[in-house]
């Protein structure tokens, strides 16, 4: 656990960067400073593995006061990742990776080795090992920094905007990433972002920081999102943070209904009588193919004849409320279809099931916000 | 009489052996003030690129020091080391490798960039450390840049030396004029450019040994 303690930094300048924050980073989990450029998060990072020093009041690691360990100590045992990932341009990748075991005197071999094991803990393929940084691409060399900082297998993991220079979906792709790692290692992470979005995506907890290093908020995302403390954190969440909070619904509330699925060889003729509007048809291995509309059916054949109308699925008992709001938009039968791990449609949520499950959140928010 | 021939290669069968003693001599003038200035230049670069303040002082007198003439400086130091001695040319040849050396240490050690520099300290690099496996490794493109500059320079300066009677191949070019006689001259230019581009040469394969990373970022 790592304990601020009415921690405040005044640069020499004067500039009050981080001004008297006392919060809790429990072992374990992802907490995130997010806020505004110049609010203080880097200086409140650093301050941890002591490359920037408090002022006043304390950081303790786990009951003891950083200040009390000698910083080249401290550091390797923490790991830190940066925006440029800041790999060092003059070693091959796998040595980039074995740097604290090197530091910590590890023999050649077994760092090298950590290191391949690591690249491939990642997901990077192992011919980039021999590579220098220059070679790779943004994305690449993020998951590089990623294995370095885990290297020597630190509890303690600080992550300053390590994702933010690359693009949208590289970035969304490191996230997840992350995420399953941290899934595997439980480390304890701290995470600086500016990007409220990847703060609730990521965090356990959300730490809102104005400029003047004031702690706004701290919150897990679906508290954050459904009450926020007051007018700055509100503003600062913005738009959609209604649709935004579904994420962190589960899905598994929605009401299935099991008798809306037809196979592709089934007859026609026999589903004539339906009075359900629209059906799914689904292939041998009950896997979805789209929708059918039962006034659209032929007189004859199979649903297989006829072109079948696009569909959106959620996995149950994974994704949130969100996803599958999202999946009936997807289709004009305004029906979501619940789909197991390997596909299979275990069920249909109706617009009705969801009218009911969102009519409960909403229930459930209370009337405190605005 | 005949036309006197461009180069006569008699003469230089003849007189080889001399001609491969300036040739030591040369080399042995141009390279040692290389080598003595680097060392130099390594401590006095260090310096300037951690204090910034010291860097432009420093710069502003070796570029002074670089403006004289370097005859007059020879002349200025014969009482001192002597007339016709090596350390007569070796000495101002030191300082003028020293002035483009010491910017490119300092310029090279700038090019470290600060994210680098900075997860390095992050990774729990002690600051000596930080120094010679990180930062000087990253420098040392930049810094056999100004090698390169500093080794030919050297090369083609000690013939200046000849004027006060220690110039190496540019002894040639002395004896070739006061002669009217072009071989020597010929001769002269033609091993101090061989030289130069053999220094340089060898300079450019220890870069590509030195810094593999660094070529391969230029051939990307
Ligand atoms: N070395 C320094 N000397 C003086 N002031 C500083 C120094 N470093 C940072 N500051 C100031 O401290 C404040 C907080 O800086 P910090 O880098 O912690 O912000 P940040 O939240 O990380 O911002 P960003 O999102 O832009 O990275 C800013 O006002 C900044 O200008
Ligand atoms: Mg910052």
């Amino acid at each position: 656990m790592i304990t601020f303690n009415g921690v405040t930094k005044r640069y020499a300048d004067g500039t009050v960067a981080v001004d008297n924050l006392s919060l809790e980073v429990p072992t374990g989990e992802i907490t995130v400073f997010v806020g505004p450029s110049g609010c203080g998060k880097t200086t409140s990072l650093r301050m941890i593995n002591r490359m920037i020093d408090a002022t006043g009041g304390q950081i303790l690691l786990d009951g003891v006061d950083v200040k009390t360990i000698d910083p080249p100590t401290l550091r390797r045992g923490i790991g830190y990742v940066i925006q440029q990932a800041g790999l060092f341009p003059h070693r091959k990748i796998v040595d980039n990776v074995a740097t604290v075991p090197y530091l910590l005197g590890w023999d050649k071999k077994k760092a090298r080795a950590r290191a391949m094991e690591l690249l491939e803990r990642v997901g990077l393929d192992l011919k980039m090992a021999d590579r220098y940084p220059f070679q790779l691409s943004g994305g690449q060399q993020q998951r590089v920094g990623v294995a370095r900082a885990l290297a020597a297998d630190p509890p303690v993991l600080l992550m300053d905007e390590p994702f933010s220079a690359v693009d949208p979906i590289v970035r969304a792709s490191l996230q997840e990433e992350l995420l399953r790692l941290q899934s595997e290692l439980n480390k304890t992470i701290v995470f600086v972002t500016h990007d409220i979005d990847e703060a609730v995506k990521l965090g356990d907890r959300v730490a809102v920081l104005r400029v003047g290093g004031k702690l706004a908020q701290l919150a897990d995302p679906a508290t954050l999102l459904t009450r926020p403390a007051d007018d700055f954190v509100r503003e600062f969440l913005g738009r959609d943070r209604g649709i935004r909070r579904l994420s962190f619904v589960s899905g598994d509330g929605l009401r299935l209904r099991t008798d809306l699925t037809v196979p592709a060889s089934a007859e026609v003729s026999s589903l004539r009588g339906t009075t359900e509007p629209w059906l799914v048809v689904v292939d041998e291995d009950n896997c979805p193919l789209g929708w059918i509309a039962s006034k659209d059916l032929p007189e004859s054949g199979t649903p297989a004849d006829v072109e079948l109308a696009p569909y959106g699925t959620f996995v149950k008992g994974r994704d949130s409320l969100r996803a599958a709001l999202d999946a009936t938009l997807l289709s004009p039968s305004g029906s979501a279809i619940a789909v197991d791990e390997s596909g299979r449609v275990v069920g249909v949520a109706v617009r009705e099931a969801l009218d009911e499950e969102l009519a409960l959140v909403a229930g459930g928010v209370g009337g405190v916000d605005g | 009489m005949a036309e006197e021939p461009l180069v006569r290669w008699d003469w230089i069968g003849r007189n080889w052996p001399n001609i491969q003693g300036l040739l030591v001599d040369h080399v042995v003038m141009a390279l040692v003030p290389v080598v003595i200035g680097l060392l130099i230049a390594l401590p006095l670069g260090l310096a300037g690129a951690r204090w910034r303040w010291l860097y432009q002082p420093t710069v502003g007198v070796m570029n002074v020091i670089y403006s004289l003439p370097s005859l007059a400086v020879f002349i200025v130091l014969i009482p001192i080391t002597g007339l016709a001695t090596r350390e007569t040319v070796m000495v101002p040849l030191t300082f003028y490798a020293m002035a483009v050396l010491i910017p490119a240490v300092v310029d090279g050690l700038t090019s470290v960039p600060d994210h680098v520099r900075q997860s390095a300290v992050a990774m729990g690099f002690t600051p000596l450390r930080r120094l010679l496996r990180v930062e000087l490794p990253i420098a040392v493109p930049v810094v056999l840049a100004g090698l390169r500059v500093a080794a030919v320079s050297s090369i083609s300066l000690v013939s200046v030396g000849a004027l006060v009677g220690r110039g190496g191949l540019g002894y040639l070019f002395i004896d070739g004029w006061q002669r009217q006689f072009y071989t020597p001259i010929v001769v002269g230019i033609v091993l101090t450019v061989a030289l130069a581009a053999a220094a340089d040469l060898l300079l450019v394969l220890a870069q590509r040994l030195l810094t593999p990373w660094s070529r391969a970022r230029r051939t990307a």
